[in-house]
Order: structure tokens, then sequence, then C-alpha cells
């Protein structure tokens, strides 16, 4: 504190300005704690993956075929989780924001339910259902289809835990823009495809990108759900996270931070076009406002 | 093509937004659907369209029924209170929305762009985005566009809502000329009875869901059939008053009611249009009312001169003719006499003010 004798010639604080230790302070704790929880760690990935030089590096990734497998397990995963959210989440958003209907509100609830759920939990559920002991386990059976330790259960809980990004991008932007347009289009004689391909889709396409983007930097980082379902093995079940894990567990340090950094890489280019993505879907025309400013010329 | 819609009833909910509604359209005419908001005026339009579907009653089009039909199947042209343009797609793709639809070939498709932009006078402009147009150009590009695939008819809802005054009027005119160049029939929604009046074939006044009356604008204004309709049509004076024996007792005026000629006193209530009031210096009877002079305003094509009647303080709005306003040499202050030229009276359980 100050002394007293010195308050008065301080000069004139603006109402809602802060002294600078205040500001200081606070700028100072935020940066600490984002470089601290966000940048550190972020470097060190890179750091240790490439601590034994590019070399290394690559034949970490290349090398392994589990690690390769792992690769093309989750770029063949992700993209049919993404699909299935895709149309999923496109028609629920359509639904929601365009009719008012009994259960309305708990459809609404219930999209967001895999955002509050422990994924571990989910996968935990989808075992109890297609499981061998599970409801539909030895129906599965008897029909030679598997579900659980294998793709299509890695898909299935995948798609769960994906499933609000789509759907929860596109209600805003669609209520946004209104019913009206569409309304124009059937008015016109447009049927209801040529409705969505010629009107809707174009109003909506940067929301749903933006969401398609973040539904697929998820499905292709999901850990805890796929751990449970895919039974870990190593080859045959073992996605992206799940090689990461394994090769720490066997003190494969620098494997490891190698498989990471292809995650973390991912993550900085769905960041870096989810930026774009913003200022775009900012800028997007706006609702085109009831003119009475520029009527003059007619 | 002459429309006719009977017996249509449409609720949400628990609001009736139309209430066994009949209309008849006639083919080749403008018609104004006119009344306050909530009255059901844009829902008997959507229904009309197909935009929107009856709970009970039908829609017939010319000879054909179309209740069942949806708004892609009937070919109409609709134009959208706040226009409504695809906001993705240029002028000329707005307009030319309705024929790639209808899979016209691409050299038609540009020769019926062209004519419809030659109609709305933006020649020029079709490649501008609509957010690049005034209010008034983004309606009329709603009107191209709805005229594009040669509609049957054309609906129009609150089509000058969102304008400004000039750009409004201009637009009116424009609507009224347009009509008698293609003389397609035509319904537009409105709560503008100055709107209505100056465009419309054909005046249909609506209130709660229900048609209250229709006709010509001359009919309609003249013969108002109730009091909702004689107060909803422009600016009116209401006396509130007795019938007794033929006579209607406003306050120490009596003015002849050779409708109610029982003994029994009755209340009732009597409009009178500004127009229809006169003011002199002296009184002129029973039939005149003393009143004083609160202000005038003689800019315009009428003096608009307020009033306070007799010792019931009731104001009152009389538009003088400005050479009878220089011939009075009326001003604030003065004590004068009013007389009813023309006088409505109803009885108020048609309609409770």
């Amino acid at each position: 504190m100050k002394p007293e004798g010195r308050l008065h010639a301080a000069p004139p604080r603006r109402p809602g300005q802060d002294p600078w230790w205040v500001r200081w302070t606070l700028t100072l704790a935020a940066v600490g704690v984002v470089g601290l929880l966000v940048i550190v760690p972020l470097v060190s990935v890179f750091y240790q993956a490439l601590a034994d030089g590019v070399g290394t590096y690559w034949k970490n990734l290349i090398a392994d075929p589990d690690t390769r497998h792992a690769i093309r397990l989750t770029l063949g995963v992700a993209p049919l989780a993404v699909a299935a959210n895709l149309v999923f989440g496109t028609a629920a958003a359509w639904v929601i924001a365009r009719f008012r209907f009994p259960g309305r509100t708990v459809l609404m609830t219930l999209i967001d339910l895999p955002f509050s759920v422990s994924p571990v939990v989910a996968g935990l559920v989808f075992v109890l259902l297609f499981g061998l002991q599970g409801y539909f386990g030895p129906w599965l059976r008897a029909h030679g289809l598997k579900v659980i330790f294998a793709a299509p259960g890695l898909v299935l809980v995948t798609t769960f835990v994906t499933l609000p990004f789509i759907a929860r991008e596109l209600i805003p932007v669609l209520e946004a823009v209104g019913a009206d347009e569409e309304l124009a289009a059937v008015s016109l004689g447009a049927r209801g495809w040529q409705v969505f391909s010629w009107v809707t889709l174009p109003n909506i396409k940067w929301g749903l990108l933006y969401g398609l983007i973040l539904c697929n930097a998820r499905a292709m980082g999901e850990f805890g759900a796929v751990y449970v379902v895919s039974g870990h093995i190593a080859g045959r079940t073992d996605t992206v996270p799940l090689r990461v894990e394994k090769l720490f567990q066997e003190y494969n340090t620098p494997g490891s931070f190698a498989v990471a950094s292809v995650l973390t890489l991912l993550a900085l280019v769905t960041l870096v076009v989810k930026v774009a993505l913003e200022r775009r879907v900012a800028v997007v025309e706006p609702e085109i406002p009831p003119d009475r400013t520029r009527g003059g010329e007619s | 093509m002459s429309i006719t819609v009977k017996d249509v009833t449409k609720r949400f909910g628990k609001f009736t937004a139309l209430d066994h509604v009949n209309l008849e359209v006639p083919g080749g005419s403008l018609v104004a659907l006119l009344g306050p908001s909530g009255s059901g005026k844009t829902t008997l339009l959507r229904i009309i369209a197909g935009l929107e579907v009856a709970d009970s009653g039908v829609v017939w089009y010319a000879g054909e029924d179309v209740t069942r039909r949806s708004a892609r199947e009937r070919n109409i042209g609709f134009v959208f209170q706040h226009y409504a343009l695809f906001r993705h797609l240029s002028v000329f793709e707005n307009i030319a929305f309705g024929l790639r639809v209808r899979r016209w070939p691409k050299d038609r498709v540009a020769g019926r762009v062209r004519e419809l932009l030659r109609l709305i006078r933006l020649e020029g402009l079709e490649r501008r985005q609509p957010s690049e147009l005034s209010g008034g150009q983004r309606q009329r590009v709603a009107l191209a566009r709805a005229l594009a695939a040669q509609p049957r008819l054309l609906l129009l809802d609150e089509p000058f809502g969102a304008l400004d005054a000039k750009v409004r009027q201009e637009l009116r005119q424009w609507l009224r000329r347009l009509h008698e160049e293609i003389h397609m029939t035509s319904v537009f929604v409105t709560h503008d009875q100055e709107e209505a009046f100056e465009v419309a074939d054909k005046v249909v006044v609506m209130r709660a869901g229900q048609v209250e009356q229709s006709g010509t604008p001359q009919e309609v204004f003249d013969h108002p059939a109730n009091a909702f309709v004689m107060d909803f049509l422009g600016n009116v004076n209401v006396f509130h008053g007795r019938a007794q024996n033929g006579r209607l007792h406003v306050g120490g005026m009596q003015v002849a009611y050779p409708e109610y000629p029982h003994d029994q006193a009755r209340p009732a209530t009597a409009y009178v249009r500004p127009h229809e009031l006169d003011i002199s210096a002296t009184s002129e009877g029973p039939g005149s009312l003393a009143a004083r002079v609160l202000h005038v305003n003689p800019a315009g094509s009428v003096a608009k001169v307020q009033l306070l009647a007799g010792d019931s303080g009731l104001a009152l709005q009389v538009d003088l003719s400005l050479s009878r306003y220089a011939e009075l040499g009326l001003k604030a202050g003065d004590a004068v006499y009013v007389c009813p030229r023309r006088v409505r009276v109803f009885l108020p359980d048609d309609y409770a003010i």
C-alpha cells in the first residue's frame, strides 16, 4: 500500500479500471497457467518425440507394424463416426430448430448426454449391450458378427461420444437463419431435397464444417470409451491414442511421444482451422434485416 | 383464376387463428386482407398458398379443390414480409430459382430473368447479392422471383410493411400498375387501411379470425358493417350517448336516428369521421355541440382542428377545408360549435370500444 499522503496525487481512476498491480497480477497468473499447463506440455511432446533425431522419430512412426495399424485403424474409424454424426446431427438439428413437438426438449437434452457421461461408462454400456454376455451378444455371435473387441464397436462408441458436436453447432445456426428461405423455396416449387441442398445447406455450410472439424478431432483422440470396447489388442483394435498409452507402458518413451506428436499435430491443425472458420461463421452474411435506411433509391 | 375459401378453421394450440372463414376472390382481381395483428389475415394467406394446412374447410382454385395440395404443387407466387431472398444467391439466381427447380433450359431461364429484371426496373443489378440492395429493391426482387415461373396467382404478405413511407408509396402505385398490366389474381395482406384502399379492387376486413366485411373500398368505407370496421378504417370521433324515440342524445346534442323508434332508452355510440364534422361560430340549435379549439394545424390539404367538446371534455378531431378554415379564422382558445354532417350509430352490443 502507498502512504496515505500520496493518494490524492494519483491520477483520477476511471470507474471500472483497476490499479496496475491488480491487472498485472491477473494477467501474469493467466499467462502463467496457460504456459505451465498448455505450452510447456505441448512443446515437450515434440521435444521428447524428436529427442533422438528426426530419423529415429520417423522410424518410430513407420517401422512398427502395430503403430502403422493403429494409424490406419484411426483413419478408418474416425471418418465413419463423423459420417454417422453428419447425417444424424444435421437431421436432429433441423428437426429441433424447425419444429415444435412433444419431447423436443428431451431430445435436445439427450443429444448433450454424451458430453456429461464419462466415456468409460459409455464404453461399458456398449460392452453390456453387444458383448458376449450382453443382451445382443448371443444373437450377434450366432450370426457371426463381432462388435465388441472389433472395429464396429470402435465406430459405435466413437459415434456415441461425438454425438453432440454437429447437432449442437447447427441448432443455433439454423435458428438464426430462420425458416423463411426454406418456405420461399417450397413456394417456388422446390422439393424437399432441393430445399435442403440449394437453400439450407449453403446457409449452414460453415457451421457444419466447424462441427465436422471438432467432431473429427474428438473422434480421433477418443480414449476412454474406445479403451473399454477395443480390448486393447495390438495390431488389431488399438487406435492411435491406445497405441500411445501402450508404448508408454512398455517404456518406449520416444515411440510413445512420436505417436503422441501425430495426435498433437492433428489438434493444432484443428485449432487453426477452427479459428479460421470462427471468423468465417461470424462474417457470414447476417440475416437480411428489414431495411429502413437504404430504401431511398428505387 | 378465382379463389374460393369455404368454412376454413385453423387453431394453433388453444388460439383460434381462423374461425369458419369464407372468402371469394374473383379471377384477375387484386384483393386486400385487412386487419389488425392477430386477426388471422396472414394465416389465411398461408392457407391459400398451401404453406399452412387448415384444420377444416376447403380451398378451391377456380374449379379445382387444392385443399390437400402442397404449396409446391399449387404453382403460386408468394412474397414474404421480410422478402426471404436467398442470401447466398445473386439477384439473377434468386429470380431464376423457380425456373431451375422446374428444370427450364438455360437460355429460356436467362431470357425470362432478363424479362423480369426489366419489369422490376433492376436491369444491370443481376449480379448483386441481396445484402447489397435497398429495401425497395429487395422487395421487387422478391416479387420478380415469385412471378418468374408464371404462377396462377400472386400472394403477398405485408409486402410493404418493412419499407419507409416514401418507398412504400411508390411501390404501392407500382404494384397497382403491374397488376393492371398482367392481371394476375392477387391477394395481399396489410394492416394499413390506406394501402388496402389505394391498391385493392376488393377489401376484406378481418378481426379475431373472422371476416367482418368485404367489398369494394368505396362500399366498405362508406357503409361500414359495424363499429369495428368503422373504427378500423381511419380516424373517427366517437360519441357515447343514448338512443330513444328516433333520436340520439349526446351531451346537449341531438341527432336524428330513425332506426331506433322505441321509447326505451338504450346506450348507443355514434361515429363521425373528422371530415364529416363542421365548425361554426354560432350555435345551430340542438344538432350542434359547444366546443373549444385546442390546436389548429393548417399544414396540409386540410386544416386539422383539435377541440374539446362541451362540459364532458370529449376530445374531437375535425378536418376542415382550407377555405372554410380561412373563412372562420380559427385559433386556439376560440369557443365554437361543432355540427356533425353525417353520423353512423351502432348499438354497443355490436362492438365495445
